[in-house]
């Protein structure tokens, strides 16, 4: 679908921070509210706004004990379909957060999410392992998370500047 | 302990001190201040640049470089002016590396002030201007700008400030404190009045990469103007890189030339490690310098509007990343409006008047500043403006 410029203006704002008011974003790109409440629509229609979400840093919380592993994962890919049936077979996992088609010495990139260590080696024993596609998985797990979507989770940086300058 | 005589030179006693010193002061003492009077960008340098001044460190380049800087900077500085702005000079004697566009300007207006030379000062205008030539002997003759022509300087403002002592003329575009920028038809009839009275222009074009409607035209490309202009520009404001201080100077050779002796005594030359990181800057650094611009030019939009919601009437500047509203609805002098908008409000802006004639009235936003900073200060100002209709 072809975007006018107006509308990558406002996916690359609210792609940064999704709770901008239409009226701001508006006033930011010279655009009447009306307009821009339009064009939201429409990029949410057509599923370029995918969905809007919060990045939590859970690992704050008191007692928190999910993790988060990446599988890489070998398949056999099928006659006539290729990687998207088992991609499709994986990615249906609640616990499965992405899946990623890659290049190099692995095929499928599976992030999980689970309650715990158990949980996930579980899934994968039981649930990834056991498809017949799936040659082999490498599970690795997340150990601390510094910087996700081009957030840092714990930023040191602070504004040094002078309060008033020339 | 003194011993009763003063030893200040006359010269130096009767500079006022920076009208924005005051409001610094005042302001660094309160907490939950949102500023927008911040004259440099909100972004860091960026990383790439950082760790090229740390790699030059490790490296031990931690010399003298040449008195004009390093040739390999001085070889990406020219590339960058004819690829940018397209202007060319040469690396090996039109191009000197200074401490921050601030020296370029010393000793630019040092190189050719003679005692009684005039030079005309475009004000509104940054604030060191007059300083600087009434320091190198000259005197500053000041054209005040006005919010009716959008702070434009107007050739006939031009033609009526020239004597025949008048040496050359300072202008800034786009425009500290206003924001103003001129288009090419608007130069040229200023180039046309410098050129018939035969006098030199110092362009002050630090703020050249931030011109968000129409690409930056620099005077030095109009016909005839290279070998009367001297061009200013540094890393401050496009690459984040204030806190480094380096600029430069692009002028003919004989003006380079008598620069480089002023430059050679008064400095040696400029900082080597931020020399190392303005290489990388001008090698790899563009792309981080549109990202700003896209982001300042929306900040621009949604202030100006904010602005004029809130009835506080102000143009779209073209450049920099200041607007420049009026306050004279609110029947407040912009020093008056300034200190209770900070007092009362906890919001700082310069007071117009800091940068000379045509600023009284007006107060300078920077939208340096997040946008999440730019709602709050909104909404701050405009609940001082609502009280004080009340």
């Amino acid at each position: 679908m072809k975007l006018n410029e107006k509308e990558v203006e406002i996916l690359e704002i609210l792609q940064k921070d999704a709770r901008f008011e239409a009226s701001d974003i508006a006033k930011m790109i010279g655009l009447a509210e009306v307009e821009v409440v339009k064009m939201i629509r429409r990029l949410e229609e057509e599923k370029i706004i995918v969905h809007y979400a919060t990045l939590v840093d859970w690992a704050k919380m008191d007692n928190y004990t999910g993790v988060t592993a990446m599988i890489d994962v070998k398949v056999t890919p099928k006659h006539g379909v290729g990687f998207n049936e088992v991609a499709e077979r994986i990615y249906r996992f609640k616990e499965v957060s992405s899946v990623y088609l890659m290049s190099g010495v692995y095929d499928l990139s599976v992030t999980v999410e689970g309650k715990s260590m158990n949980e996930i080696a579980r899934f994968v024993s039981e649930k990834l392992s056991t498809l017949d596609s799936v040659v082999s998985t490498t599970t690795h797990f997340q150990l601390k998370k510094y910087k996700h979507d081009g957030m840092i989770y714990t930023s040191n940086e602070q504004d040094h500047r002078i309060v008033v300058s020339p | 302990m003194t011993t009763g005589k003063s030893y200040i030179a006359k010269s130096v006693e009767s500079m006022r001190p920076s009208g924005i010193r005051k409001f610094f002061d005042l302001a660094a003492t309160m907490e939950g201040v949102v500023s927008l009077g911040v004259g440099e960008p909100d972004f860091v340098t960026s990383w790439p640049i950082r760790e090229a001044a740390i790699s030059s460190l490790e490296q031990g380049f931690t010399s003298y470089t040449a008195n004009a800087g390093l040739i390999e900077l001085r070889r990406e500085i020219s590339y960058y002016m004819s690829n940018r702005f397209l202007v060319n000079y040469s690396p090996q004697d039109e191009i000197i590396v200074t401490n921050g566009a601030s020296q370029a300007l010393d000793i630019a207006i040092r190189a050719i002030t003679d005692p009684g030379d005039e030079i005309i000062v475009v004000e509104p205008c940054f604030v060191s201007y007059a300083p600087l030539v009434e320091l190198a002997g000259g005197k500053a003759v000041t054209i005040g700008t006005t919010g009716e022509t959008e702070f434009k300087l107007q050739p006939e403002q031009l033609e009526a400030a020239i004597t025949p002592k008048t040496k050359a003329i300072l202008l800034c575009y786009p425009n500290n404190p206003t924001g103003t920028q001129l288009d090419t038809a608007e130069l040229q009839l200023i180039a046309n009045i410098v050129k018939k009275h035969d006098l030199l222009v110092i362009a002050d074009e630090i703020y050249a990469e931030l011109a968000y409607d129409e690409d930056h035209t620099s005077i030095a490309t109009l016909d005839g103007m290279r070998e009367r202009t001297i061009l200013i520009n540094g890393f401050s404001k496009a690459f984040a890189m204030t806190g480094w201080r380096l600029g430069f100077t692009c002028a003919p050779e004989e003006i380079s030339g008598a620069m480089l002796k002023i430059h050679q005594y008064a400095m040696m030359c400029a900082s080597t490690p931020a020399q190392y990181a303005a290489v990388e800057a001008l090698q790899h650094g563009i792309a981080d310098v549109e990202s700003m611009k896209k982001d300042y030019r929306r900040r621009r939009n949604y202030l100006v509007q904010s602005l004029n919601e809130i009835g506080l009437d102000c143009h779209l500047p073209g450049g920099a990343f200041y607007v420049f509203p009026s306050i004279q609805s609110t029947g407040l002098t912009s020093e008056q409006f300034a200190e209770q908008l900070l007092l009362e409000e906890k919001v700082a802006v310069v007071p117009g008047s800091v940068f000379g004639e045509g600023g009284e009235g007006y107060i300078r936003c920077s939208y340096a500043s997040s946008m999440s900073q730019l709602q709050e200060a909104i909404k701050r100002i405009s609940h001082f403006i609502e009280k004080g209709r009340a």
